[in-house]
């Protein structure tokens, strides 16, 4: 806040003219023009003033020249009162002006939320303003004329499926009819709306915040903008093309513009950048460090700088396959991606579009999947962690935060079995087998749970478990109780991070044949016994013919459905029926010694 | 067990003619392939060629697989009818761009039966490319396991072990008895042509099943797997051994006459396309060991 409030201090105010009306401009930061700091200008929407961007010009003017006006009719800027003064085509020139007064050579990075996004858009994409805008960053605002070919083109398909979206969006857009309702929504800001409104954001958006000093006025006002602009540019859409680099920043929480609307935008525009965030409409209010990161990795890289792997990540490619690019943009970490359900989990994803990290105590074996991943078209890495030391889980998180920033999707997978007895069970068995089942879905979970928080990233968090998690046995005690914590730890963490729209997820499969049984420790018998015993164990496992594929392919559904918990085998769907319809027969069960 | 077998010089030039023919064969049709045609369409050229090029029997006829066929996903995975899958047979499946495509054929010449395995495709496939690769490590691996004289299941689940630590599926498991290699004998001699039953050589079926009428008897089995009826060492003879993996959509195999006597084992000829392209890439340290 200390840096907000000394930056507010040194802004230097400006009135510039744009036809008729005066702006209200205010320049932060190192305010000569000979400076050679890049020049972001920023453009609020409705029913804000420049105000609206008070928490983030402090960190931005540290390393650029921050520039943000009072559009028209807002602030105190010059409040026209003809209707056909707020169409697009003024709202340009007033943009055009103020470029022209704070950066008349250098071209500025733009960046725009809601109207001011809108209207930016049409700079953009219009000659008024061309090669005098280097980069756009677009918060929650879309073209309209983009938006008005996207009901046309959904509409014609005639598909349900594409109406439906048309009809949702709709329905995102009822305030936008009650605006063109005469005299209601002035009405409504002079009757005392302004008081109301911070009380309403914080009601609805979770934003606390004082009301900007014109509040009644721009409401009152602004809504000329959609009186001016809307209905003319969605019946008749324009084609608006541009080849300014284009960051859109996605609010996925917006309760005034549904995502749908940004679908097939790389049809206008050359180089798309998109980043989704767990937020609402708000989002330079409620995540403003989000949004100066943003913005400064954009402008950086637009600048000439390295392009970060989380922007380049966020690149939107088009041309490949719809439909087998679903997690493109995304970053999948697997631990245990070496071998089995973790190797075969990783390589599903990378298919389909995910950057991918295996990590795997055994090296080689990651790096081996991450070549296949490569294979497959995907951005791929390899570590080499032991999941249940803190220090190295701690350094791995670090390394991805670093180098990748936070992940999307978290796999831990992770594991090793164990069998025998309670009693013949050591201590330091116990040590092992928590280590790694339990300890490294821990560690797993709080690293990059914390990371994905901080990145507004409404990931997902697969834990994986197993079918003992509810099945007790006899025989199986410590991995059993291992999978059980994994479950009931998943259960919390999902609660807790629900608000956060973070998923979380147990997969429970059944008998998989995978490499664990080749390596799983049976304590308290002799070396030849274990071996014979874990050839029994294999030979069980490959009759039952359940792979790896089967557990990928649920966790991926999983992922896509946001589902809680999934079972995968019918001897887990089994065991959770009986364990809730019969737990004492359950128990009873426990008691049998099968022999492997 | 089939003691005392030696192999004669004069033997084993027939056999390697037979391979050297159904390699040309392989070869010749492979560079006429271009997109559209049919794995039907690719089977009858060769069966022409073979025939053309004096072929008057055979192991099996020619198959041709394309695109995700090469690698046997789906049904033909499953264990049904033993292993023995019609989808097997060359389809309607068309040869595009860049599809992998495997050609498998086992011409008999002279009374000596080849049967190989012939995997590429028209354009460029990365992952056919390093499955390609990666074939030449069972090459290696079988060859030296053979001569350590382990048991021949043994041998088939290390093969299995590579499989699963290169990341890739262990296909030939979707032939008939999930097999790895099989036997072949040497038949008579004649001008005749003879029968097929089902695209499977009459002669050479009979010599196989003889093969496991006697290896019953004897404790072993001419079908070299990973399971149990291959628990025995290595029986002298001439394997047709079929390495075929599988990675998402693309499969590839090479198959080759390994010659087991009492004593050694050896591929019965190095001079194979495989053996030439891994050459050709580099790999060569590891191509020598081959």
């Amino acid at each position: 806040m200390s840096t907000q409030i000394k930056a507010q201090a040194e802004a230097q105010t400006l009135r510039v003219r744009s036809g008729d009306v005066e702006l209200a401009v205010k320049v932060y930061g190192d305010t000569r023009q000979t400076a050679k700091q890049p020049v972001v200008v920023l453009v609020h929407g409705y029913p804000d003033s420049n105000h609206v961007w008070n928490k983030v010009v402090g960190p931005l003017s540290a390393r650029y020249r921050v520039v943000a006006y009072d559009v028209r009719g807002a602030g105190e800027s010059t409040v026209p009162t003809h209707t056909a003064a707020y169409e697009l085509e003024h709202l340009v020139a007033d943009l055009a002006a103020v470029v022209d007064a704070v950066s008349p050579e250098q071209p500025i990075h733009l960046v725009a939320h809601d109207w001011g996004s809108i209207q930016s858009w049409e700079a953009v994409s219009t000659e008024r303003l061309k090669g005098r805008i280097a980069s756009y960053t677009s918060i929650s605002g879309p073209s309209l004329d983009h938006a008005g070919y996207w009901v046309m083109q959904r509409l014609r398909s005639a598909a349900p499926g594409e109406i439906a979206k048309v009809a949702n969006q709709l329905m995102h857009s009822w305030y936008i009819g009650a605006f063109h309702l005469p005299l209601a929504a002035p009405l409504a800001w002079k009757l005392g709306l302004d008081q109301l409104w911070p009380k309403l954001l914080e009601r609805f958006e979770g934003i606390r915040g004082e009301s900007a000093p014109t509040q009644s006025s721009d409401g009152q006002h602004g809504v000329n903008l959609y009186r001016a602009n809307v209905a003319k540019r969605l019946l008749s859409p324009r084609e608006r093309r541009t080849s300014v680099p284009v960051q859109l920043v996605v609010p996925t929480r917006d309760r005034f513009v549904s995502l749908e609307l940004l679908e097939g935008l790389d049809q206008w525009v050359d180089e798309l950048w998109r980043r989704d965030v767990a937020a609402g409409h708000w989002l330079q209010l409620s995540h403003p460090e989000l949004v100066v990161r943003y913005v400064s990795e954009f402008v950086d890289f637009i600048e000439g700088g390295e392009e970060p792997a989380a922007l380049h990540r966020a690149r939107v490619r088009s041309g490949r396959k719809p439909g087998n690019n679903k997690y493109a943009g995304k970053l999948a970490i697997v631990t245990g991606g070496g071998s089995g359900i973790g190797r075969e989990t990783l390589l599903s994803l990378a298919e389909q579009g995910a950057e991918v990290v295996a990590a795997d105590i055994d090296l080689a074996a990651a790096q081996r999947s991450a070549e296949l991943a490569e294979l497959l078209g995907a951005t791929a890495h390899a570590r080499k962690v032991d999941v249940g030391d803190a220090k190295a889980m701690e350094a791995f998180a670090a390394w991805v935060a670093n180098e990748l920033g936070a992940p999307d999707i978290v796999v831990n997978n992770a594991g090793i079995g164990m069998a025998g007895n309670f009693l013949d069970t050591s201590t330091a068995d116990w040590e092992k087998i928590l280590h790694v089942n339990l300890w490294g879905v821990i560690h797993g979970s709080r690293l990059f749970g914390k990371q994905m928080v901080a990145a507004g990233k409404s990931g997902h968090i697969v834990n994986v478990a197993s079918a003992l998690a509810f099945a007790p046995s006899r025989m199986l005690a410590a991995y059993a109780t291992s999978k059980a914590a994994v479950a009931m730890l998943s259960d919390c963490l999902r609660a807790e991070l629900a608000d956060q729209g973070i998923h979380v997820v147990s997969v429970c499969p059944g008998v998989i044949d995978t490499p664990i049984t080749g390596n799983t420790r049976f304590v308290g018998v002799s070396e030849d016994e274990q071996k014979r015993r874990r050839d029994g164990a294999k030979k069980l496992y490959q009759r039952r013919n359940l792979k790896p594929q089967a557990v990928s392919a649920a966790i991926l559904k999983a992922i896509d459905n946001n589902r809680q918990e999934v079972l995968v085998g019918s001897e887990a769907h089994g065991a959770r029926l009986l364990s809730r319809l019969s737990p004492k027969l359950s128990r009873r069960l426990a008691r049998m010694e099968l022999s492997l | 067990m089939s003691k005392g077998w030696d192999p004669a010089i004069a033997d084993l030039d027939g056999f390697r003619e037979a391979q050297q023919l159904a390699y040309r064969c392989a070869e010749a049709i492979a560079d006429e392939l271009t997109p559209g045609i049919s794995e039907r369409e690719t089977a009858a050229l060769m069966q022409h060629w073979l025939a053309a090029n004096g072929a008057n029997d055979c192991f099996h006829q020619p198959f041709a697989w394309f695109g995700d066929r090469t690698a046997f996903r789906g049904f033909i995975g499953f264990r049904h009818f033993g292993g023995f899958n019609p989808a097997f047979y060359p389809g309607s499946r068309k040869l595009e761009e860049n599809m992998p495509y495997i050609l498998d054929c086992a011409p008999t010449l002279n009374g000596y039966t080849a049967d190989i395995g012939y995997s590429g495709c028209i354009g460029e496939n990365r992952i056919l490319d390093k499955l390609m690769d990666d074939l030449l490590e069972y090459r290696v691996l079988i060859l030296d396991l053979v001569k350590q004289r382990k048991q021949l299941s043994e041998i088939s689940q290390a093969v299995d072990r590579l499989c699963a630590k290169h990341g890739y599926e262990p296909r030939h498991k979707a032939y008939p008895f999930q097999v790895l290699a099989h036997r072949v004998e040497k038949l008579d001699a004649d001008e005749k042509k003879h029968r097929s039953v089902l695209n499977f050589g009459v002669r050479n079926i009979g010599k196989l099943v003889g093969d496991m009428t006697k290896g019953r008897r004897e404790g072993w089995s001419p079908l070299w797997s990973s399971g149990h009826a291959s628990d025995h060492p290595p029986t002298p003879g001439l394997w047709a051994v079929e390495p075929h993996l599988g990675f998402r959509g693309v499969g590839a195999k090479w198959e080759e006459l390994l010659v087991v006597t009492e004593e050694d084992a050896f591929w019965l000829d190095d001079d194979v396309p495989q053996v030439r392209r891994w050459l050709s890439r580099g790999l060569e340290p590891l191509a020598k060991a081959a």
